[in-house]
């Protein structure tokens, strides 16, 4: 049987591929993939302890994945219309080349 | 350990990993879909069918489609013949072999992480709508609000440079 352990170590291994991914890509879009990866990590976490805990009728870990799921979609699309926005003004997707707040 | 279960993780691994490594942007947004689809049969595994449904909707319909549009709309015209990552790339991976292996060393070091499987619990459909007019009314509402804002704010946001430079 699997055990939670295995679980746990998968997300652990998802979680610093996605911030290995955000720190060293350039690209705005592929930082943003990098973020709803360590994001669908900690979902992965959520569901595993609730499988596994000692009362899973309660449901919270499940609720608590459906919420976060929700969030995360929230946050994709405003952090994908501010690359958007950066990118009219800038003309670059490029995070070495945003260096200013103003203009 | 079942055979299913390995390769499930190995395939949301290696789509992740070439997710983050391939510098093509259009099959990074594939491979991230994959990820998100293997991650579903993940959820399915743990008895959990409503969450990995949802995710399914939720990553893969919306934001890996969203994802593709963001790229289509962000041609990077300056961007040929640069090098895509940051310089100092052996940093931010080192972040990462990092974090891997305190996280792995604390979860393997844990006694309560070796339980096995308890019998599968009956979270149907109908239980977690009732617990979401029930007990999770509130956030309920308030994710209601949020994913509101978030729109009106998205829309606001990717508009507002236009009006200002005139329609010409």
């Amino acid at each position: 049987m699997t055990t939670l352990q295995s679980y746990l170590i998968l997300s652990a291994l998802l979680f610093s591929i996605g911030l290995a991914g955000a720190l060293t890509r350039r690209n705005a879009i592929l930082v943003l993939i990098g973020i709803e990866l360590m994001l669908n990590a900690a979902n992965l976490n959520f569901i595993a302890f609730w499988r596994y805990g000692p009362h899973p009728e309660a449901l919270t870990g499940v609720m608590f994945a459906l919420f976060s799921i929700g969030v995360a979609a929230a946050e994709a699309a405003v952090g994908l219309a501010l690359i958007i926005a950066i990118y009219r003004h800038y003309k670059t997707a490029n995070l070495d080349k945003v260096t200013t707040l103003k203009g | 350990m079942h055979t299913g279960f390995l390769l499930l993780a190995l395939l949301t691994l290696a789509s992740a990993g070439a997710a983050m490594c391939l510098r093509n942007l259009v099959h990074c947004a594939l491979c991230v879909a994959i990820s998100f689809v293997s991650l579903a049969a993940l959820f399915l595994t743990l008895d959990a069918e409503f969450v990995g449904f949802a995710q399914i909707l939720v990553y893969v319909g919306a934001v890996a489609i969203l994802i593709v549009i963001a790229i289509l709309l962000t041609r990077d015209i300056s961007g040929h013949g640069q090098s895509l990552v940051f310089k100092p790339w052996t940093l931010g991976v080192g972040v990462g072999a990092l974090v891997a292996g305190s996280l792995v060393s604390a979860v393997t070091s844990s006694a309560f992480t070796h339980r096995e499987l308890p019998p599968a619990p009956a979270a149907t459909v109908r239980q977690l709508g009732e617990s979401l007019m029930t007990t999770y009314v509130v956030p309920l509402e308030i994710i209601g609000l949020l994913l509101t804002a978030a729109l009106l704010g998205a829309v606001l946001l990717a508009r507002r440079e236009n009006e200002g430079g005139g329609r010409s």
